[in-house]
């Protein structure tokens, strides 16, 4: 409701204002009776409030104002409050989600908004999920809503031309909100919400935009990581990695409709990075075992995606996977030809690990204490130590792929 | 809804130099762009950074000064007014300035400000 009144009045502000006053209305009006169409209701309401607010804002200036020409509000004109575009309620929330993730507003901003606006998360429920202070996250969303009106940030679905740069960007706010509700904690009910609220706003993009293989690819990536989340640590909530996660704890209700998905954004022959790195969670989610895994075609992968997306970090999980079939010092060659990646704790634990495979212990050590000098997250940083711990124990020397938590 | 697009930092060819007749040109195909989409209001090239001059008035004194001589990687170095649909044919407008290729745009919307009457002579609006 608020996406299509937002899209009429082009004001997300007023658009909330005006739907308050109509709940309000409606608390008094519905004691005893509820209208047929209680949606209709509070829309043809909220948009009355939305018009005399906007009156009355006009009438103040017309007091004062001497006929200045050329001058009053953006053109909000009364006319343009059509009842049709009231309906399709589905597409007035894709335009949302696009004004809400709009390369003019800083990450955190677009990620804050979309939250709050589009899937109804409080400014404290935000703040919380990603520690933050609630007021600077409140002001955050407060400004980012001027923004929107003030720099004329459209509140459409952008042209044609503009669409894969900007659905692309949408997409990356979705995995982000994702990846929040992912990354730590375990189990606590607002990351579980993240989580869900990622895949529902993904599925939603995918669902209005049908053409767009990538927006599935999303989806299928998302269902395929959430599927690992029971498995992913134990009940004290240490770090289990992929390799020694239980794999009947799997969602495999998830796994196979992610699969589904998958196959058909494929089937365009249109592949971008998310479709990709769902293929690659794919093989992880369809193998029996680590040792089962298709590593050389996970590699494989990964060498595509690097073609599309050559970020430090794919190069890494690329090496990792190069080990998993060439041997440990084929990976570790491609990890020690990489730049940029001296401050991320899993590029030190990825060569601790193959350090550790091939015999070299006092690296491997080393290697070792430099990620858990570099890790933030506690549960890491115990399996950290406990890896170190285990390297003056050299009982185990069997391959296990590194990546953390899968 | 009009745009002020400020370019920054961007070089500039000397008309003795060998580059000046293309880059003027390339100026003026940015310009025919934005006069086609009948977007462009004003636009003109700063002068060297040594020119500007300060004026501010304190307790009815009015004060002058040379400068600001601002750090060079912020030379403001002409602006663009154009009247665009949204913020999306601004920043697209922008992106295909040629100045952007060297220098930064910023691009910032005009305000309504209720009962401001800035109508320029002859009558036309620029703001």
């Amino acid at each position: 409701m608020l996406a299509a009144l937002a899209r009429v009045l082009g004001d997300l502000e007023l658009a909330e204002e005006a739907l308050q006053d109509a709940v309000a209305l409606a608390l008094t009006r519905w004691a005893g009776v509820v209208p047929e169409d209680p949606v209709a209701w509070l829309l043809t309401v909220a948009r009355n409030r939305a018009i005399d607010r906007l009156r009355r804002a006009r009438r103040g200036r017309d007091r004062q104002e001497q006929a200045g020409p050329g001058l009053g509000p953006p053109p909000v004109a009364d006319a343009a409050l059509d009842e049709e575009q009231l309906v399709s309620v589905g597409d007035e929330r894709l335009s949302l989600v696009f004004a809400c993730c709009h390369p003019a507003l800083a990450m955190e901003a677009r990620v804050a908004l979309t939250l709050q606006v589009v899937v109804g998360l409080t400014a404290g429920q935000i703040a919380r999920v990603f520690l933050v202070a609630e007021p600077a996250l409140a002001q955050r969303i407060v400004r980012a809503k001027r923004k929107i009106r003030d720099a004329g940030i459209s509140l459409a679905v952008p042209a044609d031309h503009l669409l894969p740069e900007r659905l692309a960007g949408v997409l990356a706010v979705i995995y982000l909100i994702f990846t929040q509700g992912y990354a730590t904690r375990p189990g606590a009910p607002e990351h579980r919400r993240l989580r869900e609220e990622a895949i529902r706003l993904a599925k939603l993009v995918a669902t209005l935009m049908p053409d767009e293989p990538e927006a599935l690819g999303l989806v299928a990536l998302l269902l395929l990581h959430d599927s690992r989340t029971a498995a992913r640590h134990t009940p004290s909530g240490e770090v289990v990695l992929l390799a020694d996660q239980d794999r009947t704890r799997w969602d495999h209700a998830e796994i196979v409709e992610a699969v589904g998905l998958l196959d058909r954004a494929l089937r365009r022959g249109e592949v971008g990075p998310y479709q990709l790195q769902g293929a690659i969670a794919a093989l992880h989610a369809q193998a029996p075992s680590s040792a089962g895994t298709d590593w050389a075609g996970i590699a494989a992968l990964y060498r595509e995606l690097l073609a599309v997306a050559p970020t430090p970090v794919v190069a890494l999980n690329h090496a990792v996977a190069v080990a998993m079939t060439d041997g440990p010092a084929r990976g570790l060659a491609l990890l020690d030809g990489l730049d940029g990646l001296e401050r991320y704790h899993l590029f030190h634990a990825a060569r601790a690990d193959l350090l550790r495979r091939l015999g070299r212990v006092e690296e491997s050590a080393a290697a070792y204490r430099r990620a858990h000098e570099l890790a933030t997250d506690p549960a890491d940083r115990r399996f950290l130590s406990g890896r170190l711990h285990d390297l003056a124990m050299p009982d185990d020397l069997g391959g296990s792929a590194p990546t953390m938590g899968g | 809804m009009k745009y002020l697009l400020l370019i920054y930092n961007c070089g500039r060819p000397e008309p003795t130099d060998p580059a000046f007749a293309e880059a003027v040109a390339r100026v003026n195909a940015f310009a025919d762009e934005c006069r086609r989409r009948g977007a462009l209001v004003a636009g003109d090239p700063l002068p060297s950074e040594h020119t500007p001059t300060t004026v501010s008035v304190r307790d009815g004194h009015t004060l002058i000064s040379d400068g600001p001589f601002v750090e060079t990687h912020e030379h403001l170095g002409g602006y663009y007014v154009l009247d665009c649909r949204d913020l999306d044919e601004a920043l697209e407008l922008a992106a295909l300035c040629p100045m952007a290729q060297s220098g930064t745009i910023e691009v910032r919307p005009l305000a309504h400000v209720p009962q401001v009457d800035n109508t320029p002579v002859g009558g036309g609006t620029a703001g």
